[in-house]
């Protein structure tokens, strides 16, 4: 116990400030009113789900939850459950065999409610492109807000977007 | 040497790693087959092919590591009857793979009074029918987007209070999508049934619209953990087939870079395994170590997961006296870090009571599984392709092998804990003898038809990548293989008298990957 205690105390607190909201990135106009961005602003429930990705996008959203990024501080949240999400947070392409279980993920995340499409093939479809098994971009199955470049996007790119999906409450929060 | 095979002529391939290849009639490759498993060879590989541009046949490859090396043996198929013989008495790894073989080509494994071993679809889910093949040239890919309902018999446990449980595709977690079946009664799993397939996305399709040289890029993303033992594997296969010899300087900074990938996923496992013992300690302490060595990725490298530094003829970044003076200094300073991780690790009451005995596979087990890599080595089957047989630059800085005889989460730990500080050692060495020589080499002709492999040990095992080439450069068929391939069988027999809560932590024990298998 006393080692353990002096690691943390040598490590001490390493977390970075957030980057700021890029409305490049929005892929849809915004589409949740100002007072529910606001509420998902202080306290959003993200639910990951990895459509057909080659998993270095998951790589990334574990690094995202490493102490550096604090985003448990930010007031996100990831959860077990698409019934507990505010967010989807997708990777992939997606696969023709992820097809319906991310319809059905989407359905059961209760509205209102936001997508993040995570990384190049989330994008586009990426080097696996569409095919007899890949739908290709996430868009082309669910409906995206925001979508985040990169293979994979860096930790604080995907903190990036999510900032950006509920950005109308950051701007808002001087108001209050 | 040449491994002897009565009855099979074995000519041998060039390139980094030892390897032959045969053909034979179906009587033969068995006999090949059953004479190699009679000597203590294993199942690395198993795939088929449409066997040439314009010839109507098939032709199966069945890719077994014998003492000296590698063995391809080939059988080729008429289409008049599409099957081959079963391997899946002598190898229990070849199941899926015979399964798999099925779903892309339409060759069926047989046994010999007729039957098939499994005929449930392995890859197919639904989103092509059945008397369609995807790697057959015929295969309409516009023609088959129509989802068919998705069907899949699991076998029923029955007796008096099992119930089932069905988890996934999706996951609670950040995690792969996969389905478990689990067969309980009260809290512990008498039986657990995989299906995976739900990240297929057409790779190996994808493979044969590109050229030999573009393919590395793909390559690189089949299972995006292990891209840097993807990519080196690739390009080994595409040196052996055009016979090009990367320069020492290349082959150390390969080896440098596929050690870092082992440690960071060392590092990243190490968190989430006490993570998952409720220890968020060990999470937070790892991912900081692991973020900072991702960051140094960045710096050095230009890439936190060093995607594309491993290119065919080299690789696309050097090291210069400061940075290799710069990365000795992080390998001296994460060693001192992990010794303090593990003394915590190891002297924490409750981490040790829920890794100790849980999800055990003995050696037996494991060996008649044929598994591979990490979790052989934690169930005492002590091989490492970078040990035996070797490849460069490995057969000149022979790695320690770690190895452990107990097979249960702790185990699996152990060797973690092991192989990073070897890895961070074999760092140490490599940039201290970098040799001088070019980055990257130019590419030898690649002859239509012409065949080569790669097997490289990443962190969770052996990858391989078996290539042909087609004409003017292109790619005729690309196999890769993931060593998950070998252990997700092997999963669903630790498990087994465990209780359903520490199913997530023997899994991420062995932390196999989906997208690898799923293709």
């Amino acid at each position: 116990m006393y080692r353990l205690l002096k690691q943390i105390a040598k490590v001490g607190i390493l977390s970075e400030p957030a980057p700021a909201p890029d409305e490049a990135l929005r892929v849809i106009g915004q589409r949740l009113d100002a007072a529910v961005l606001r509420h998902f602003g202080r306290a959003l429930a993200i639910r990951h789900v990895d459509a057909g990705s080659c998993n270095g996008c998951e790589l990334e959203i574990h690094a995202a939850n490493s102490p550096y990024y604090n985003l448990e501080g930010l007031g996100i949240k990831f959860v077990a459950s698409p019934r507990h999400a505010d967010l989807l947070l997708v990777t992939g392409p997606v696969s023709r065999n992820m097809e319906e279980a991310l319809r059905r993920t989407y359905e059961a995340t209760p509205e209102p409610k936001l997508v993040v499409a995570i990384g190049d093939c989330g994008c586009d479809g990426g080097v696996f492109g569409e095919s007899y098994a890949s739908c290709g971009r996430i868009s082309n199955v669910i409906p995206v807000d925001v979508a985040v470049p990169g293979c994979p996007p860096t930790p604080s790119a995907i903190l990036q977007g999510i900032l950006t999906a509920v950005s109308a409450s950051r701007r808002d929060r001087t108001e209050i | 040497m040449m491994p002897m095979l009565p009855g099979v002529e074995l000519s041998p391939l060039a390139g980094a790693v030892p390897a032959w290849r045969g053909e034979a009639d179906a009587t033969r490759w068995l006999a090949g087959c059953e004479a190699l498993a009679q000597a203590g060879a294993r199942l690395a590989a198993l795939w088929a092919s449409e066997a040439h541009d314009r010839s109507p046949d098939y032709r199966v490859y069945a890719l077994l590591v014998a003492y000296e090396g590698l063995v391809c043996l080939e059988l080729p198929v008429t289409e008049r009857s599409p099957s081959y013989p079963d391997l899946s008495q002598l190898f229990p790894a070849a199941a899926r793979m015979q399964r798999a073989a099925f779903d892309m080509v339409g060759v069926r494994a047989q046994r010999p009074d007729g039957s098939i071993p499994d005929a449930r679809p392995w890859l197919r889910h639904g989103a092509w029918p059945e008397s369609a093949f995807p790697l057959r040239r015929g295969f309409d890919a516009a023609g088959h987007t129509a989802a068919e309902p998705d069907q899949y018999p699991f076998v029923r446990v029955e007796g008096e209070g099992v119930h089932e449980i069905p988890v996934g595709p999706v996951h609670a977690g950040t995690i792969e999508p996969g389905h478990f079946r689990f067969s309980i009664v009260g809290e512990k799993v008498l039986r657990l049934e995989e299906r995976l397939g739900y990240k297929h996305k057409g790779i190996e399709k994808r493979f044969t619209e590109l050229g030999l040289a573009e393919g590395a890029r793909l390559a690189g993303r089949i299972s995006g953990d292990s891209t840097v033992a993807y990519a080196w594997a690739y390009a080994m296969a595409l040196e052996s087939l055009t016979g090009t010899q990367p320069s020492a300087r290349a082959l150390g900074l390969r080896a440098l870079l596929l050690e870092r990938e082992r440690v960071a996923n060392h590092l990243g496992d190490l968190g989430y395994l006490g993570n998952d013992c409720a220890l968020a300690f060990g999470f937070a302490q790892f991912w900081r170590m692991k973020e900072d060595l991702l960051r140094s990725n960045q710096a050095f490298f230009g890439h936190r997961y060093l995607m594309d530094r491993v290119v065919p003829g080299g690789v696309a970044r050097d090291v210069d006296a400061a940075a290799a003076r710069a990365l000795i200094d992080e390998a001296l300073r994460l060693k001192d870090e992990l010794r303090t991780m593990r003394s915590i690790y190891y002297n924490h009451a409750g981490m040790q009571d829920r890794c100790i005995t849980t999800g055990r596979l003995t050696p037996r087990t494991a060996a008649r599984l044929g598994i591979v890599g990490l979790a052989a080595r934690a169930s005492g089957l002590a091989m490492d392709a970078r040990a035996h047989p070797g490849y460069a630059p490995y057969d000149g800085l022979p790695p320690k092998v770690a190895s452990h005889r107990n097979g249960d989460v702790a185990a699996r730990i152990v060797v973690r804990f092991e192989e990073a500080f070897e890895s961070l050692r074999l760092q140490r060495v490599i940039l201290e003898r970098l040799a001088e020589g070019a980055l990257r080499v130019p590419l030898g002709a690649a002859p239509e038809g012409a065949f080569g492999l790669g097997w490289v040990e990443g962190w969770r095992g052996e990858v391989l990548i078996a290539l042909e080439a087609g004409a003017e450069g292109r790619i005729r068929r690309c196999h890769p293989h993931d060593p998950s391939w070998q252990n997700w069988p092997a999963l669903e027999h630790a498990v087994i008298g465990n209780i359903v809560p520490d199913f997530p932590l023997i899994n991420k024990s062995f932390n196999l990957s989906y997208s690898g298998q799923d293709l």
